[in-house]
C-alpha cells in the first residue's frame, strides 16, 4: 500500500493529473500512426508524443496532417478541428469531405480513436454522448463512427465522476456510443484493458495501490498483469 | 453556351416552397453560407425541413433561420455547439423537431441520396438508442443498422471559386459536407467567393464537378459567423 503526501488531501493528489494521463497515452502510441484526438482531455495526448515519434492528426470534419492551434485571434476561422477551434495543418496534410473523412473511421483506416467518456463497462460498451436527461440537448457528432470503425479505441476519464461514483461499470446506465468498442481505460489512478474476462490491470498509476482501484470501480478488475511505473 | 450564374443570392432562392427540405453546408461557421441563408429569411419560405451538421451560433445565420420561425424539422449530429442558444431554446418549447443522425451516417446518407442508393447498413449506432427502431442485419458476425439516403429540395453551400458551368473549387475544412450535398438535391445553389469563366480552372483540381451544381452566386466577401457574432449581430 502506498500513502499519500502528508498533510495533503489524499484524492487530490494521488495518480495522474490529466497531463499525467495524457502523458501515459502518449507512451502507447506508435511512431506514424494517423490518430483522432476527441475533443477536450484527449487534445491533450498531442503535447506528450515523446521525441522521435511522428503522429498524423485526423479530424474528422476533414483533415488530415491536423497542427497546433495558432495564437487566439489568428489562424483562419475555415481551418478548424471538430471542436471548431482554429488548428494549423502540416506538411503533407490533406482535406477531403465528410464522406471521405468518415469512410476514413468507419473503413478502418485510422490507427487509433482517443475519448472521454461517461462510462466504461466491463464488456467494452461506451457511453459518452448523452446522460439521457430529460432537458439535454441530443448531440452525438461522430463519436459513434469513431467507436465503430477505428481499430483500437482508448479512453482517457477520471475514474470517477465529480460525485465519487465508478466510471467504470459493470454496464453501462447512461445510452450507449457503442457496444463493445473499448480497448483499453486510462484514467487518474490506473491503465486498464477490456478482455474477454473484463477489467484487467495493465499498470497503476504512482502511489496508487490496487485495493484504491478496486474499490473506486463498478466490476472486479483483473490484476494478473499488474505492473508499477516507477517501482 | 452553359452559364450558371444568377445575378443575386435572392433570385438563386426565389423559388424555395414552404416546406421544402434543405440541405445548408458547413461545419460550424466553416462553409456556413451565410448570404444565401439570409437571402432565405427575406424569401420567407416556412415549414422546411434543414439538413445540416449543426444548427448555428449567436442570432446569424442558420440560427437566425431558425429563430424567424421558418423551420420544422432538423437533420442534424450536432445540435449544441458552444454559442448556439437558438435551437436549443426552440427544441425545449417543443417547436422544432430533431432528427439527431451520426455524422458519419449523415455525410454517407446525403452521399448514398446523391449516388441513387436507395439505402445502405453501417455498423455506426448498433446497439445505441439512434437504431432503435431500424432494421438490422448481422454481416461478418457483427450488428449492421439499415440507413437511408437523404435527398432534398435545395442544397446551399459555399465555395471558393467557381466558374460558369458550377465547378467548385473548396476552401479547407469549409468543404465539409457540400460535395455530398451538392449531388443530393433537385436544385443546388453554391455562393463562390471568386466566378471564373469555363475553363479557367485546373480540371485535375475540380472538387464538386458542374454537373451537380444548378445557380452559381456570386459574393465577393463572404460573411463569417464568428465576425458577425463578435460584431453583436442579428438577422433580419
Amino acid at each position: 500500500m502506498s500513502a499519500a503526501p502528508q498533510g495533503r488531501s489524499q484524492e487530490a493528489t494521488l495518480g495522474w493529473s490529466r497531463e499525467g494521463i495524457a502523458e501515459r497515452v502518449a507512451q502507447d502510441i506508435e511512431n506514424g500512426s494517423y490518430v483522432n484526438l476527441g475533443i477536450g482531455i484527449p487534445e491533450l495526448v498531442a503535447k506528450f508524443v515523446p521525441a522521435g515519434r511522428t503522429l498524423v492528426y485526423h479530424t474528422e470534419n476533414g483533415l488530415l496532417g491536423m497542427g497546433p492551434s495558432p495564437a487566439a485571434g489568428q489562424g483562419d476561422p475555415e481551418l478548424i478541428n471538430a471542436g471548431k477551434r482554429r488548428v494549423s495543418m502540416m506538411p503533407g496534410a490533406a482535406f477531403f469531405d465528410q464522406a471521405t473523412s468518415f469512410a476514413m473511421i468507419r473503413g478502418g483506416h485510422l490507427d487509433l480513436s482517443v475519448l472521454g467518456a461517461l462510462q466504461v463497462a466491463a464488456n467494452g460498451d461506451l457511453a459518452n454522448w448523452s446522460t439521457g436527461a430529460d432537458d439535454a440537448i441530443p448531440a452525438v457528432g461522430g463519436a459513434m463512427d469513431l467507436v465503430a470503425g477505428v481499430k483500437r479505441v482508448f479512453v482517457m476519464t477520471t475514474h470517477v465522476t465529480k460525485e465519487g461514483s465508478p466510471k467504470l461499470v459493470e454496464r453501462c446506465t447512461y445510452p450507449l456510443t457503442g457496444r463493445g468498442v473499448v480497448t483499453r481505460v486510462y484514467s487518474d489512478l490506473a491503465v486498464i484493458d477490456i478482455t474477454p474476462r473484463g477489467f484487467a490491470l495493465v499498470e497503476l498509476a504512482p502511489g496508487v495501490a490496487f485495493d484504491f482501484v478496486q474499490e473506486r470501480t463498478g466490476a472486479p478488475i483483473l490484476r494478473n498483469s499488474t505492473r508499477r511505473t516507477g517501482a | 453556351m452553359i452559364d450558371k450564374r444568377v445575378v443575386s443570392a435572392h433570385e438563386a432562392v426565389a423559388d424555395v416552397r414552404d416546406g421544402a427540405a434543405i440541405m445548408i453546408g458547413g461545419f460550424g461557421e466553416a462553409g456556413s453560407p451565410i448570404e444565401l441563408i439570409h437571402a432565405l429569411i427575406d424569401q420567407g419560405a416556412k415549414g422546411l425541413t434543414v439538413i445540416s451538421n449543426n444548427t448555428g451560433t449567436g442570432l446569424v445565420g442558420l440560427a437566425a433561420l431558425l429563430r424567424a420561425g421558418r423551420v420544422r424539422k432538423v437533420i442534424c449530429s450536432f445540435p449544441k455547439t458552444a454559442g448556439s442558444t437558438v435551437f436549443p431554446d426552440l427544441y425545449r418549447a417543443g417547436r422544432v423537431e430533431l432528427e439527431l443522425v451520426p455524422q458519419g451516417t449523415l455525410a454517407e446518407r446525403i452521399r448514398a441520396g446523391g449516388a441513387g442508393v436507395a439505402a445502405f447498413y453501417t455498423p455506426t449506432a448498433a446497439g445505441t438508442p439512434l437504431a432503435e427502431g431500424k432494421e438490422t442485419r448481422e454481416f461478418s458476425g457483427r450488428e449492421h443498422v439499415l440507413e437511408h439516403g437523404l435527398r432534398a429540395d435545395f442544397t446551399l453551400i459555399k465555395g471558393r471559386i467557381a466558374d460558369t458551368h458550377g465547378n467548385i473549387l473548396f476552401h479547407r475544412t469549409a468543404r465539409n459536407f457540400a460535395p455530398m450535398m451538392a449531388t443530393a438535391a433537385t436544385v443546388t445553389i453554391v455562393q463562390a467567393a471568386e466566378v471564373v469563366p469555363a475553363g479557367e480552372l485546373d480540371p485535375e483540381a475540380i472538387v464538386t464537378p458542374g454537373i451537380f451544381v444548378d445557380r452559381v452566386v456570386h459574393v465577393p466577401s463572404p460573411a463569417l459567423e464568428s465576425a458577425l457574432n463578435e460584431a453583436g449581430a442579428s438577422y433580419p
